[in-house]
């Protein structure tokens, strides 16, 4: 249950660091569908994917290699990926 | 929240699948200080970038900095000069190694036995009066006959404002020996008289433009909204300039805040050390630049922004399209 909870948090905190950082409107980290497409749904390219990657590792200290970024197409992967590397 | 999905529909959103993943990485590297010409308006030599640095002589040397570039992510190569096909060689060593495009002038043909579908430009200033004036001699008549039905080379028509109204011409005949080509404006580095655009010559060469793509739609490899950007320097109401390049080498990119750029992108110099500031001439002022790969590129760097309505989205992707044609990540 505890497992669930985290990830269900860090997928929301995900959300609201793409949202201010690349500006995305229309959209709130409740309402922001964690298994969309990042690259073809929502058209974000791997600078974007790179400027998120700054802001979670300063929140969460962990780095996220940029040979990493194709497998890392939505916000649960990325969260998957975090709480990985945050429980490695 | 604006998605692809809401914005396309079937067919223009299996053109976008094709293209959304391909990341193509691409970097600039001068082949050779020399060149069998010396084209006024080249902004290698007016800009003397061929004294920047000393070429690298020994082949081992390229080899083992191909193979960093390659480690580096550098998934194609584009080659450039002085006049790379000078140093087959060096050409080789990329060839072998990556996906590899040469610009050339044409003058010598890349040996296709050993080149078999190696990517080639051919660059052409326009008919033979101006290549003439221009580059000292009538270079396109020799380039066609050395390529005519090369299935693996395009013309690179680098328009002045001379060659207004003579665009034709000059598509015609690289539609009869069965070459394609790709059109871009020349920036008049050296300032040589009467090739200086003005805003009306922009505007008639942006009609031109479109009219030979409608009619040569086989031949001509471009978009219209790529005219519309090249002729007018804006993209959604922002300018083109340094701010905004997306071309700028990556070690030598100090702007902030960083616009949108090429992901890791450095042009560098024949001894294999030396960077140069962006994809063209370091002296070149980028308010007038017209450089066509840069304006390419700021309109491929820069997806999300034409997220804004169905038809930004399809100009987007033409570009796309475009750029991934011209260096064959996908079919002509
Ligand atoms: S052929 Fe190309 S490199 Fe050589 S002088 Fe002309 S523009 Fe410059
Ligand atoms: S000269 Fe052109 S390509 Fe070079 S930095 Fe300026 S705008 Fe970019």
């Amino acid at each position: 249950m505890s497992k669930a909870i985290d990830i269900e948090k860090i997928i929301l905190r995900v959300a609201e660091i793409m949202i201010d950082e690349l500006k995305l409107e229309d959209v709130t980290p409740q309402t922001f569908n964690p298994d969309m497409d990042l690259v073809d749904e929502v058209g974000i390219d791997s600078m974007d994917l790179a400027t998120v990657a700054l802001v979670l590792r300063d929140e969460y200290g962990i780095r996220i290699d940029e040979d990493d970024y194709p497998k890392l197409t939505t916000i649960r992967l990325i969260s998957a990926y975090i709480k990985n590397k945050l429980s490695a | 929240m604006k998605t692809v999905s809401s914005l396309l529909d079937k067919e223009w959103h299996a053109r976008y699948s094709r293209i959304s993943k391909l990341n193509i990485r691409s970097s600039i590297y001068d082949v050779t200080n020399r060149c069998n010409l010396r084209c006024k308006g080249c902004f290698f030599f007016s800009s003397g970038e061929h004294q920047a640095a000393p070429e690298e002589n020994d082949i081992s040397q390229w080899e083992a900095f191909i193979d960093k570039e390659k480690a580096r992510g550098v998934n194609l190569a584009i080659l450039i000069g002085g006049e790379p096909t000078l140093c087959l060689d060096r050409v080789e060593a990329f060839y072998r190694r990556l996906p590899t495009f040469c610009a050339t002038n044409g003058l010598i043909k890349v040996p296709r036995e050993r080149f078999p579908d190696m990517m080639v430009g051919i660059s052409v200033w326009g008919d033979e009066e101006d290549e003439k004036i221009l580059r000292g001699k009538d270079t396109f008549s020799i380039s066609r006959k050395n390529y005519a039905g090369d299935p693996y080379t395009y013309y690179l028509y680098t328009i002045t404002p001379k060659q207004i109204g003579k665009t034709e011409a000059v598509i015609r005949k690289i539609r009869d020996v069965g070459l394609k080509v790709h059109m871009q404006l020349l920036s008049n580095d050296e300032g040589v008289n009467g090739f200086s655009w003005s805003v009306q010559e922009l505007a008639d060469i942006r009609k031109e433009m479109d009219a030979m793509l409608d009619t040569y739609a086989d031949t001509v490899i471009s978009s219209k909204y790529y005219h519309e950007i090249i002729t007018s320097g804006k993209m959604m109401e922002r300018s083109f300039g340094w701010l905004e390049c997306p071309s700028v080498t990556d070690a030598l990119d100090n702007r902030q805040p960083q616009p949108k750029r090429l992901t890791n992108f450095i042009r560098w110099a024949s001894d294999l050390k030396t960077m140069h500031r962006c994809c063209t001439s370091e002296t070149r002022d980028c308010s007038t630049c017209k450089d066509g790969a840069a304006h390419m590129s700021w309109v491929m760097v820069n997806k999300r922004a034409h997220m804004r309505s169905t038809q930004d989205l399809q100009n987007w992707i033409q570009v796309y399209e475009m750029f991934a044609k011209l260096y064959q990540f996908i079919p002509w």
